[in-house]
């Protein structure tokens, strides 16, 4: 609930400066329905949104940051590492795919574990989509690029709140702006300090550690424990396999536990509970977004 | 890894990230999701993601350790209890850090 909370202080705090811009730009207040009303004008949404996406900086620019200084102590040229931010776009499959080209894994075995941890990606994608269809293609292209987990947790959540949904695509186009910018400037500024930090400082492990913070809490119920607890179990027993197999093999065991035991986790929970999750799911994601899909299906969460 | 096929990982990832993530947006209401794969891609982060963090826990230098000296796994376990209790991912990692820099400066 904690999540919510802030959620709330955070479109308060959009709402209010929203009624400043309104009173600040007095001399265009026709472009401004009166009151509240005011936010469904595409200006205030976009501002909206990135006032939104602002506290969740917090964690991704040091996160930015430790992925510049890993790519470049990987050996990986400062172009490559900047174009990676740009074209790919996801911290955590940047962050493997460097270490893995650091480790002189092949192509493909990379391509691959990058992929999988993207596949996430395909929810959120199943999520908004009913939100977007009315967009023309090139909005739906570019905010396509736009989600990310961080900018798809705020946008996710100003669709729910329902309203007129006819401009909220600039408020999820601010926020998506919002941390693509922040993420190619902490990129760079890792990069420059790249060789200034020395191997013994063990920044590697914050790897690891971003995705125990993502992993940990979306363990609720038997099933997701069980695979992530067989994922890593194997994944530990099958390291020795060449070309990281492991991982891929571990994550295959993982998933098929996963399903295997979710109908017990189902039968406990009912219906009504399964919906509260999905609400608590879809405002408790600016802390912990990568792991806690809305609900079973993206569908079910609308 | 050569720049030429460095570039070409690169583009490669990046195009099917963006094949993901346009795919629901581009066909929503056009085509019928199984159940069966939606299913799947629930377990698809936790089973990937601690494939990752246990191996860089447990295993020092490719082999098993489970002793005290093994500060990665102290640590994780530590940043582990951080996010269970605080599910913040900026003080997970720090608490994560700070721990694993003073276990080694007593293990060393």
């Amino acid at each position: 609930m904690a999540g919510s909370v802030g959620l709330l202080c955070r479109v308060m705090v959009g709402v209010i400066s929203a009624c400043a811009t309104y009173d600040m730009t007095n001399d265009h207040c026709e472009l401004y329905i009166r009151y509240d009303k005011a936010m469904t004008t595409r200006h205030a949404e976009f501002v909206l949104g990135i006032k939104a996406e602002l506290p969740i900086l917090l964690g991704t620019i040091p996160f930015g940051l430790i992925y510049g200084v890993v790519a470049r102590s990987a050996g990986i040229p400062a172009l490559v590492v900047q174009a990676m931010s740009l074209i790919v776009l996801a911290g955590s499959a940047q962050f493997v795919a460097a270490q893995l080209i650091g480790a002189g894994v092949p192509a493909g075995i990379i391509i691959l574990t990058a992929v999988i941890i993207n596949l996430r990606h395909a929810l959120y994608s199943a999520s908004v989509a009913p939100y977007l269809k009315r967009l023309n293609s090139g909005w739906k292209m570019l905010l396509a690029y736009l989600l990310t987990d961080e900018a798809y947790a705020v946008a996710i959540t100003h669709y729910a709140q329902g309203g007129n949904g006819t401009r909220k695509h600039w408020y999820f186009f601010g926020a998506g702006l919002t941390l693509w910018t922040s993420w190619q400037a902490s990129t760079a500024v890792g990069i420059l300090l790249g060789a200034q930090v020395p191997a013994s400082w063990s920044l590697d492990f914050t790897l690891p550690l971003t995705f125990i913070a993502l992993v940990v809490p979306s363990l609720k119920g038997r099933a997701s424990v069980a695979a992530a607890a067989t994922a890593g179990v194997v994944a530990v027993l099958a390291a020795d396999l060449p070309l990281r197999l492991g991982l891929v093999v571990a994550a295959l065991i993982g998933i098929g536990i996963g399903i295997g035991i979710e109908p017990w986790d189902r039968k406990r929970a009912s219906t009504s509970e399964d919906k509260a999750q999905v609400v608590t799911h879809t405002l408790s994601t600016n802390e912990s977004p990568e792991i806690t899909p809305p609900g079973r299906t993206g569908k079910e969460a609308l | 890894m050569t720049s030429l096929s460095l570039w070409l990982t690169l583009l490669c990832i990046g195009a099917m990230t963006y094949a993901i993530r346009l795919s629901f947006i581009t066909f929503f209401g056009k085509i019928e999701m199984p159940p069966l794969l939606l299913r799947t891609l629930r377990f698809v982060p936790v089973s990937v993601l601690s494939a990752i963090i246990f191996p860089a826990l447990f295993l020092n230098a490719n082999r098993l350790n489970l002793t005290l000296s093994n500060a990665r796994l102290i640590a994780g376990i530590l940043a582990a209890l951080v996010a269970w209790r605080t599910k913040n991912v900026l003080l997970t990692i720090i608490v994560g850090m700070a721990g694993l820099w003073l276990l080694q400066l007593v293990v060393r």
